[in-house]
């Protein structure tokens, strides 16, 4: 790892001055992608502005209608968290499915939503589950937020804040894992609303990251049961092909988890 | 004493220090004025070095001193070499390109050193690594040792013309082809053994000391063997002279065979430490490990394998191609002949065998021995072709095995080997009894009404342990001996330290020889120390792999025991006015057979310090040394049965049960021998799920270079495991012990691939059985 300087801020405005000032930053949250690349001394900021002490980004609101989460909480606290068990049980075990205790006691809620890693389980979530990502300067909706591979509607310097996902009627996460990483090789995220609506998000598949498959969300919605994807495929041709697993394997891999997801409801299916 | 002697489950003493986080390993070491080693290394597979340019680099903060290969071969620093001649069928000795420890003119691998820089911190040196400016000219570079050797194929050393090190062949040609032309089946398969990536816990590391008032040189390095390292840092790398040498090899977490050898970079540090002026420290990085580290397996084998009507074997015909890297490593060559094709018979009277290696060079990490060391590979060539042949004729895999087995002993393969004991239809008895072979067809009824394909797979090994004795070695081409060293030392108040040339990397050493000491005196294990892993306090010794130390290292502090006993029965036999042969030594006592007349065990041991009152002509003290040469291997044999569950939408095979029966002579700690034998499982099970080294075929990149790409199996992924023994005695050493360290990993393979070959009724298929393969197996398509 090259040189690089460590900051502590305890707010928001601060951490956001302290990013325009000092130039040639990076927002720490985890690190669990940073940290990484800058071990392979792949990255090199000069400056590193650590998030999960700002007391504002913490903690977790549930209501009738919403789950609210605090960026700088951790996995480990969504996992633990009867009030996210209780409304939207799914996303709690995905929380407690990331990496292993280690990586859950550090890494974050924002850190993963503003890294957008294809292969992270919690953009999963906060597609199919409608989420709203707020930050110090707005609040985008998830469909306009993940814009493809790393990448996300985040401006340059603009911190999340919290993420808001909407309670549905019921939902169901299912994930294939890379046998090297243990991450998603397909993670299918199935959420039926309380409007009628139905989302299905798909994470560690696509080329250019999470995405919703339409298809799958169009049948569920005339039948919300596992045979109702009997026959339905992604296109190979929009997923990520490598060592670990071909476009082909991966996109029947995908409907294998979409229908597992939607056969075990109010849990997580992991294999 | 039974309760700590052989055969008692003694808790290791090690682990004091291990699970409190006190052990002392390489990198806890610190000198005062310590600087670091940064290495620049290749990123091309193979490369000409146009031009090093290091200004800029030795501008950099903290920088002490900037070496390269030019360097090197300035102050005459000797090529690695490789310490086991083998020669070709046509009588020529093998051919062998130039291994310079730091690059010179050309690269030939991803990670290959080429210039080391010494700085104040590791970062600095680092950092100004990476400021080095190095022009290459790219040369075409071949990964797979199938196509190195087609014509046209890259060349990677003027010496070894088509890239072929050796073509080497053991057994008849002629016997074999022609009873397999007379058989009435041939049972034919190839066969890919995937290349592995070793991954021990602690990453290597070396730090090395120059004093130049002395003119001596200290190297603390990460090393199975310190002797032998010394050895031959002295005698062919003109690093240090031996007697002004001093290795230490302390705490070493984890080896499986890639610390064996003396890398570049230990010989750089020591190197450096006298040419900078300062100790040189260094330690790799994971991504360095996984591209420097000897890498393990990579064959690719023909075999066919001929029953008479009677369904008896009746010849074996091999034809491997070894996959050796861009260098030969120091024991590269006898892999894949002396410790490969001489283990091809297995457990079967074959009376025919012919096996041919093929050893080529590629622009690959090179490849040296890891667990098991060739015979794996053995085992997995012959292990499925057994199995396969069972399916093809329509007979029961352990019915045909056991019509096969050899029942009489000594028997003499016609490989070279001489097996001295061995009990194959025990071992093969509790095996089946324990995975309930006979309910399996239950099982998978059940299996399949959950929509999971179930299978069962065996494997029945055998492995040749304690390579030994030194004059056959010598005579097979071996540059050393392969006896151990042992000297006992017992102080004035009657504790005791063991010196021992095997090393301790793991192996509970600390543990099981005091058990030794402490049932052959009667003394607590608490009252004896296990010293080694330093050239100054151990004269000399072989060191540990190859599953030696037991039948080899402890059968040297046995005769040394042997030797301690005498004297002491002659001083207590002065002392107690009674005859040598009347003397007891049992439970801290030195006792006269028949009367009540004894003395404590330490009150013998301070008569011999004393000296007051010895017999005549007796030196005082009580020391003894001894070496041990072995008259021949020991050969650990087993059975063992995996039984799979695949779930045929995914791919994902999950191992349901896993039962190992095995037959290592005496047992000295049975929860030692099972944790050798959960772990040695454990790799196998990687090999044959998880782990498979990837290169990039067009440029020779590392692709599978992090734990993101390369998969290491996890305590998740195992069963709990069902291991037991059978038991018969070595004849050739004095405890009767075999060895255990590498059978689960030899083993295993072959039983997880036929259980998963089974399940899917289709046999087309190469280890690792990732999900991806399995799961176009169970499509009906080919994986």
């Amino acid at each position: 790892m090259y040189e690089t300087t460590y900051h502590r801020p305890g707010s928001v405005a601060e951490a956001a001055s302290l990013f325009s000032s000092t130039g040639d930053a990076a927002y720490f949250s985890g690190g669990h992608t940073l940290l990484p690349t800058m071990k392979a001394r792949l990255a090199a900021p000069a400056n590193l502005i650590d998030l999960r002490n700002i007391p504002d980004l913490k903690g977790i609101q549930a209501s009738g209608d919403s789950v609210t989460i605090g960026a700088a909480t951790t996995h480990a606290e969504v996992a633990a968290s009867n009030d996210v068990a209780g409304a939207i049980a799914p996303l709690a075990a995905l929380a407690g499915s990331i990496g292993d205790p280690a990586v859950r006691h550090v890494g974050t809620m924002g850190g993963s939503v503003a890294n957008n890693d294809p292969a992270a389980d919690y953009p999963a979530a906060v597609l199919a589950l409608a989420g709203t990502v707020h930050t110090n300067k707005r609040e985008i909706a998830a469909d306009d937020y993940f814009t493809g591979l790393f990448s996300t509607a985040l401006e340059e310097g603009e911190i999340v804040t919290k993420v808001a996902f909407k309670v549905p009627e019921t939902s169901g996460y299912a994930k294939f894992r890379n046998p090297a990483s243990r991450y998603p090789m397909a993670g299918v995220f199935v959420a039926k609303h309380k409007d009628g609506s139905v989302r299905v998000a798909v994470t560690g598949a696509g080329n250019d990251g999470v995405f919703r498959w339409n298809a799958a969300e169009e049948a569920l919605s005339g039948n919300f049961s596992a045979d109702a994807l009997k026959g339905l495929s992604v296109d190979a041709s929009g997923i990520m092909s490598d060592i670990h697993g071909s476009a082909p394997y991966r996109a029947h891999l995908v409907g294998v988890m979409a229908g597992r997801a939607v056969a075990n409801l109010g849990t997580l299916t992991m294999d | 004493m039974g309760m700590e002697g052989i055969g008692a489950r003694v808790t290791r003493k090690e682990d004091k220090r291990f699970i409190t986080g006190r052990g002392r390993y390489t990198d806890d070491m610190t000198v005062p004025g310590m600087a670091h080693a940064g290495f620049v290394r290749s990123p091309h597979a193979h490369a000409k070095i146009k031009n090093i340019d290091i200004k800029a680099a030795a501008a950099k903060p903290g920088v002490i001193k900037i070496l390269t290969g030019a360097e090197l071969a300035a102050d005459g620093i000797g090529n690695l070499i490789c310490g086991w001649m083998i020669h070709s069928k046509d009588g020529s000795p093998m051919n062998m390109g130039a291994y310079p420890a730091l690059a010179q003119e050309v690269v030939r691998h991803v990670g290959q050193p080429v210039a080391v820089v010494v700085a104040e911190t590791a970062a600095q040196a680092r950092d100004a690594a990476d400021a080095v400016a190095l022009d290459w000219e790219e040369l075409p570079a071949v990964t797979d040792a199938v196509k190195a050797m087609e014509s046209g194929a890259p060349q990677l050393h003027p010496e070894a013309k088509n890239n072929l090190i050796y073509d080497w062949e053991i057994g008849e040609s002629d016997a074999a082809d022609s009873a397999i032309a007379g058989a009435a089946h041939v049972t034919k398969l190839d066969i890919t053994n995937n290349r592995l990536i070793p991954n021990a816990i602690e990453p290597r590391a070396a730090l090395g000391v120059y004093d130049p008032a002395e003119e001596h040189y200290t190297l603390w390095t990460t090393s199975q063997n310190p002797h032998v390292a010394r050895l031959v840092m002295s005698a062919f790398y003109n690093v240090a002279p031996e007697h002004k040498l001093r290795v230490i090899a302390p705490d070493v977490g984890g080896g499986f065979g890639s610390k064996i050898y003396i890398y570049p970079e230990e010989i750089v540090c020591l190197w450096a430490s006298k040419r900078s002026g300062v100790p040189v420290k260094w330690v790799a990085d994971r991504s360095e490990s996984f591209m420097s580290d000897a890498h393990g397996r990579d064959h690719v084998t023909h075999a066919e394998l001929a029953f008479d009507a009677d369904n008896k074997m009746v010849a074996l015909k091999v034809d491997t191609i070894a996959n050796f890297g861009a260098y030969m490593s120091l024991f590269s060559s006898c892999v894949p002949t002396y410790l490969y094709a001489t283990l091809l018979s297995g457990q079967y009277v074959i009376p025919a065998i012919h096996c041919n290696v093929r050893a080529v060079y590629t622009n690959t990490v090179p490849v040296d021995a890891y667990r098991g060391a060739g015979r794996p590979e053995a085992t997995y060539v012959l292990e499925r072709l057994v199995e396969t042949a069972a399916r093809e004729l329509g007979v029961s895999p352990a019915e045909l095995r056991r019509k096969n087995f050899i029942t009489e002993f000594p028997y003499q393969t016609p490989v070279i080997m001489n097996y001295d004991a061995g009990g194959y239809e025990a071992s093969l008895d509790a095996a089946m009894k324990a995975a309930d072979y006979e309910g399996f067809a239950a099982r998978r009824a059940d299996a399949e009404k959950r929509g999971k394909r179930r299978g069962i797979g065996m494997s029945c090994y055998i492995e040749a342990c304690g390579i030994a004795p030194s004059q056959a070695v010598g005579s097979l081409g071996a540059g050393v001996g392969l006896w151990e060293s042992a000297e006992v030392r017992v102080n004035p108040v009657g504790t005791i330290e063991v010196l021992t040339g095997s090393h301790s990397h793991g192996q509970s050493h600390e543990t099981t020889f005091a058990q030794l000491v402490s049932d052959r005196l009667g003394i607590p294990v608490d009252n004896v120390s296990i010293v080694h892993g330093d050239t100054d306090k151990v004269q000399f010794g072989m060191g540990t792999y190859g599953s030696r130390s037991g039948a080899v290292g402890m059968s040297a502090i046995a005769k040394a025991l042997d030797k301690v006993e005498t004297k002491v029965r002659t001083i207590a036999a002065h002392l107690l006015e009674a005859s040598e042969a009347d003397v007891e030594i049992a439970d801290g006592e030195v006792r006269i057979a028949g009367t009540d007349k004894k003395l404590g065990w330490h009150e013998v041991c301070l008569a011999a310090y004393t000296a007051h009152n010895l017999p005549a002509d007796l030196e005082p003290g009580l020391k003894e040394g001894a070496f041990y040469d072995p008259t021949n291997f020991t050969f650990p044999a087993g059975c063992y049965i995996c039984e799979v569950e695949i779930d045929p939408d995914t791919g994902k095979t999950e191992i349901v049960q896993f039962v190992a029966a095995d037959d290592f002579g005496r047992l000295i700690n049975p929860m030692v021998v099972e944790g050798q034998v959960h772990g040695g499982v454990a790799q196998g099970v990687g090999q044959a799920l998880f782990e498979g080294c990837v290169y990039d075929p067009e440029n020779g990149q590392l692709i599978s270079a992090t734990y993101n790409d390369y998969s290491m199996p996890r305590a998740g992924d195992l069963p709990s495991f069902d291991v037991s023994t059978t038991e018969t005695l070595c004849p050739g050493n004095p405890l009767g012990m075999k060895g255990c360290g590498e059978a689960g990993a030899i083993g295993s393979p072959p039983a997880v691939i036929n259980a998963i070959t089974d399940a899917l009724g289709n046999n087309d298929l190469t280890m690792p059985a990732t999900p991806q393969k399995v799961w176009q197996l169970a499509q009906g398509a080919a994986g």
